[in-house]
């Protein structure tokens, strides 16, 4: 019965949607007073949606194994918190968890949005539905979370035991907020385009669900890449695997919308351009979706192969995408270019950073997509990894982290100032951090070297819009712009000193040996079976030195038997200058086991940045909500209500 | 800046952004992407030495060797076709077995491949689909045998 009702629940969800979709076009030919019932559609349709997703979390819960999905990933021995996770650890439950978002987001811009007109709002809406009903038809014909198995087998199949972890049950929910978050900003832009009223109330009225999308991006991929270190025990926190790409992209898409929505904003100029980023942005959050879940990838992500699914993905994408772009061309041109600034201003600076940024999304985009391309066209197999992006993207990257430092330094509309005498000291910082390493490390390579020059740069530039004024009284969200680079300064400081000082040392031990690596040495007491809930397993007794004191780490591997798998587990410890990373391997005949040791300095700088980056989101979120909370505050006051 | 000239400016720096980033992209793609070869393609002479490819096939039974260091490990990659030996020098992943499908990212170099990264189908369903066509490939070759 639960699940029956969860798939009535979708059904008459999407019929919802179908009527918010009518409405929107019938208002807009004839009059507004039409779509009265929108805002209540859409909250209803909203509901509908978390009650199938809570029908689906119900039947992972009991593990009622009739429902083909919970016998295909579940199992009634696996820890309770990894049940419901799995609702969402395979691919109809994620299209489930995308759909409801979708339709939750739709809900609440319903609710809570006040700020553009009121035919922008049922434009956005419409399209927002019509999003939300192409998905709920995938799910419905192509997918459906909710088919039952006649008869019921006895217990499930398990769940990869890669993703039986905590992060797994955070990771892609954050993801997906952030994802559909963009749907939003799209469904504005689609609305505004629909009606001609692109203006700097429509930039606020996206401005939320920009920085909230962004901020959750942000948290998510860093917390993937953190997964991805830990758990996969190859040392490295980013190998450009299509699927991190998938979500790096809509985050470079959603970081360039962010600086140009606040130029139209704050200037109302940049128009055609800040409303092809928001289609480009959400366009980039469903590539992904399609990269990942059509199947067509390599990866630990790829959770089917279904050319039928993929298809239809496929066809959805190219629909959106294609409507979008086309309503873009046919209205983009009309569209009056606001305010007009010269070359040298904070517009033009946030034009380049766009910029930038587009072109490392290209870069990015092309580079994923590519193997696919050659596959269709000739039937050839390859793949594109790290020394593609490294070497394409990576110079980029570190230009645009030195313009980081200048944009906030210009004032809006054109600068006579001498800004630049600003950053002598930031540059004299740069160009020592480069002697000190020509000279206390000689032959590290020119990528790291010149990550440690703009970091060191950067470090001093970031702050220095809050130089020259009264610190405490700068606005919330310039507070939040200056953590967000200095994150950015943090992160690359990681990266640089992870490329530049990481040593690792693979190697042989019998109980008793020791191994060294960086500065410490690593001796193998020895190796013991153990059992945890689901999985067999054996754990090393590591006892690491340096200089006096003794750490013990415990790397294990784990043996799971449904379905047959095992892992490697890591033992990490983290010390204020860098983390000791270690992993046991296979024994051999002679008794002794294979030890895979890092020692990594400062790398944990690297989710440190990631983390500071969207706490300077956040700041900036809760600045713009703090204003606007005060500003209607004064109005009341002002009209004599209080 | 007038406004027209204005949006002249930002359309032009717009279409060169997407030419500087598709010039980056093919100049990167030329000299950095890396092919997937079976080892006949590699017999058939396709893969040049010291050119990143990626290898795929079976893990031949019996033909798993370590050296004395204990973690380089040898062993042989058939398609049914043809065979190469791969060198690695790391710990082989979960689920690396004989006779079991696996895929080698590295290089040729003399006649035997030397990978960097071994990956091995994690179970049935989530098996790299390269080797899963592979693995269907094998799977009719065999009951045409029969």
């Amino acid at each position: 019965m639960i699940a029956e009702a969860g798939l009535a629940a979708l059904w008459l969800a999407a019929g919802l949607a179908a009527y918010q979709f009518l409405l929107m076009i019938l208002a807009l030919r004839s009059n507004l007073e039409v779509a009265r019932p929108m805002r209540a559609v859409a909250v209803v349709q909203g509901g509908l949606t978390l009650v199938a997703f809570a029908m689906l979390l119900l039947v992972f819960a009991r593990s009622d194994m009739s429902v083909a999905l919970v016998f295909e990933n579940s199992h009634s021995a696996k820890p309770f918190i990894y049940k419901v996770a799995g609702a969402w650890g395979n691919h109809e439950g994620s299209m489930l968890m995308w759909v409801t978002i979708l339709a939750v987001a739709g809900a609440f811009l319903a609710l809570f949005s006040r700020r553009t007109t009121e035919r922008t709002l049922i434009a956005g809406l419409g399209s927002q539905a019509v999003l939300a009903l192409g998905f709920y038809a995938f799910l419905l014909f192509a997918s459906n979370p909710f088919a039952r198995l006649f008869p019921a087998p006895m217990d499930g199949q398990g769940l990869n035991p890669l993703l039986q972890d905590p992060g797994l049950a955070f990771h892609p929910p954050t993801l997906y907020l952030g994802y559909v978050g963009l749907s939003v900003a799209f469904s504005l832009a689609v609305g505004a385009l629909l009606t001609g009223e692109v203006d700097s109330r429509l930039a606020r009225a996206m401005r939320p669900w920009v920085l909230g999308a962004w901020i959750l991006l942000t948290l998510g991929i860093t917390a993937g890449s953190y997964w991805a270190y830990y758990e996969l025990g190859w040392g490295g926190y980013w190998f450009w695997d299509p699927v991190e790409n998938a979500s790096l992209m809509p985050w470079l898409a959603a970081t360039a919308l962010l600086h140009s929505m606040n130029v139209l904003a704050a200037r109302g100029a940049l128009k055609a351009w800040t409303m092809m980023l928001a289609v480009i942005a959400f366009s980039m959050s469903m590539v992904g979706t399609f990269l990942v879940r059509s199947g067509i990838l390599t990866s630990v992500h790829a959770f089917a192969i279904d050319p039928q699914r993929g298809t239809f993905l496929l066809v959805l994408l190219a629909i959106y995408v294609g409507a979008a772009f086309t309503l873009f061309a046919l209205r983009g041109a009309s569209l009056k270019e606001g305010a007009p600034f010269e070359l040298v201003s904070r517009e033009s600076g946030l034009v380049v950073n766009n910029l930038i940024l587009s072109v490392i999304l290209g870069i990015v985009f092309l580079g994923t997509l590519y193997p696919l391309f050659v596959e269709a066209l000739s039937g050839e197999k390859l793949s594109v990894g790290a020394p593609y992006f490294n070497a394409v993207a990576g110079p980029l990257a570190l230009i645009l982290a030195v313009l980081v430092g200048v944009g906030p330094l210009l004032s809006w509309r054109s600068e006579r100032r001498p800004v630049f005498r600003q950053l002598r000291v930031p540059a004299l910082l740069g160009l020592s951090a480069l002697v000190i390493t020509m000279i206390l490390a000689p032959d590290i390579h020119i990528l790291p070297r010149l990550g440690f020059v703009v970091a060191a740069y950067l470090i001093a530039a970031a702050v220095l819009p809050l130089v020259g004024r009264n610190p405490l009284r700068a606005p919330l969200a310039t507070w939040g712009m200056v953590v967000a680079h200095l994150g950015i300064a943090v992160a690359l400081t990681g990266m640089a000193a992870n490329a530049a000082f990481s040593s690792e040392r693979l190697g042989i031990a019998k109980p008793g040996d020791t191994l060294s690596v960086g500065p410490w040495l690593v001796q193998l007491e020895g190796v013991t079976p153990t059992a945890g809930k689901n999985f067999t397993a054996v754990e090393a007794e590591l006892r690491a030195t340096r200089g006096e004191g003794a750490v013990i780490l415990n790397p294990q591997t784990h043996y799971y038997s449904d379905p047959p798998t095992e892992t490697n587990e890591s033992a990490i410890r983290t010390f204020w200058n860098g983390q000791l990373y270690t992993v046991i391997g296979k024994s051999d005949a002679s008794g002794g086991w294979q030890l895979r040791l890092w020692w990594k300095p400062f790398v944990t700088l690297i989710w440190a940045g990631g983390a500071l980056i969207a706490m300077g989101g956040a700041l900036a979120l809760l600045g713009r909500i703090w204003r606007r909370r005060r500003l209607s505050s004064g109005e009341w006051r002002r009209k004599g209500y209080a | 800046m007038k406004p027209k000239n204005q949006r002249l400016v930002l359309v032009s720096a717009a279409l060169v952004a997407v030419l500087v980033a598709v010039l980056l992209a093919m100049w990167g793609l030329r000299s950095q992407a890396s092919f997937f070869y079976t080892p006949a393609d590699i017999v058939g002479g396709k893969a040049r030495d010291g050119e990143a490819a990626r290898l795929g096939g079976m893990v031949e039974k019996g033909s798993i060797r370590h050296d004395p260091d204990g973690v380089t490990i040898r062993f042989i990659v058939t398609d049914g076709k043809a065979t190469t030996p791969v060198v690695y020098r790391g710990i082989v992943p979960d689920l690396f077995r004989e006779g079991s499908g696996a895929v080698a990212e590295g290089r040729m170099e003399h006649g035997t491949f030397v990978a960097d990264t071994i990956l091995a189908k994690h179970d049935e369903r989530y098996m790299p689909p390269e080797l899963g066509n592979l693995a269907a490939e094998h799977k009719t070759g065999k009951t045409l045998e029969k």
